[in-house]
């Protein structure tokens, strides 16, 4: 039997204190008035830290392949059900069929 | 029984190390369907959000980020103790183990406590989807829609959150009674995947929550 890999004490420090930095910089952005680009900043970053959590203390990094793809396809799978929606609903009515689904204001 | 040399090791694997990666990758393709039922949520809240923006912006003007970013701190904290739990059972320090495990279900306990003002401060101001829902800006009810998925998301994160509290109790007392070795601690290993995935939710649920309505100066 092979020993499991032993994450070394600073990594998993190291990770958490990435983790709080990136909590505080989307907090401050947030009162920043960047119009669209909020958004961009705030997902980016939770993507970042997301991603922080499924390598390393998930241990997706120490693991078999197979692993970082399952869950890779999971996100996957997710953005394709918002891409082929929300391309359904923003395009209603565009070519004079159908109801028109617009934003409120 | 008769080729296991491991009281540990069920009759259908070759050895400890197949069994371990056969639970782990069980264990991803489970997170894997929680991704795609959270995936439901959030595709709700994209084409609302699309659909009403300001709503959106106005209603999450009204959340805490005080509390909201406090309970982030406490969860991922306590993602960084079940890690450090997990890194304790691999080393066999079945005592550390059962430290980390308490620390983990404290902090989550500290989470859900904190919920439960933010909770109960929304049924105050009337920000309770339904009947008695009044919403004084100008964007006026139709924030409701932001609050019904307010509740719907943060309820669904805290209904795991009370799952993941109840399987910590089962892991403490199975650490007691000594079921865990360094050599098999997939039950610790995966409820940390468990847990993680969920601080996970959270990390998005955060911003898309709390941080859209900051710069929100009113206006429908």
């Amino acid at each position: 039997m092979s020993e499991h890999h032993i994450v070394p004490l600073k990594t998993y420090f190291s990770v958490f204190a990435t983790l709080m930095f990136f909590t505080a910089i989307t907090v401050a952005v947030a009162f920043v008035d960047l119009g669209p680009a909020n958004n961009v900043v705030m997902l980016s970053i939770a993507v970042l830290k997301a991603t922080l959590v499924v390598m390393f203390f998930m241990h997706a990094k120490y693991g078999t392949r197979l692993i970082p793809l399952v869950a890779a396809s999971g996100f996957f799978f997710v953005l394709l059900m918002f891409v082929i929606t929300m391309s359904d609903y923003m395009s209603r009515g565009w070519l004079g069929a159908g109801l028109p689904w617009r934003p409120a204001s | 029984m008769s080729h296991g040399h491991s009281p540990f090791l069920a009759h259908h694997f070759d050895d400890l190390e197949q069994q371990k990666e056969a639970s782990t990758l069980g264990m991803w393709l489970f997170l894997v369907q929680e991704v795609m039922f959270f995936g439901g949520l959030f595709m709700c809240y994209l084409l609302y959000r699309w659909k009403d923006p300001n709503a959106f912006a106005a209603g999450s003007h009204e959340l805490s980020i005080e509390l909201g970013g406090f309970n982030t701190i406490v969860l991922i904290a306590s993602s960084l103790t079940m890690a450090l739990g997990v890194r304790s059972a691999q080393q066999g320090k079945i005592k550390a183990l059962i430290n980390w495990l308490y620390a983990t279900g404290f902090l989550g306990t500290v989470f859900l406590v904190v919920k439960y003002f933010e909770y109960s401060a929304k049924w105050e101001h009337h920000l309770i989807p339904g009947p008695n829902f009044h919403f004084a800006g100008e964007v006026g009810n139709r924030a409701e829609l932001f609050f019904s998925l307010y509740f719907a998301m943060t309820g669904m994160h805290a209904l795991h959150m009370i799952v993941g509290l109840g399987l910590l109790v089962w892991l403490v007392r199975k650490a007691m009674k000594g079921h865990f070795t360094a050599e098999y601690y997939n039950p610790v290993e995966n409820f940390g995947l468990y847990w993680h995935f969920v601080d996970i939710v959270w990390i998005f649920l955060f911003p898309l929550l709390y941080l859209i309505g900051r710069h929100y100066h009113g206006g429908a």
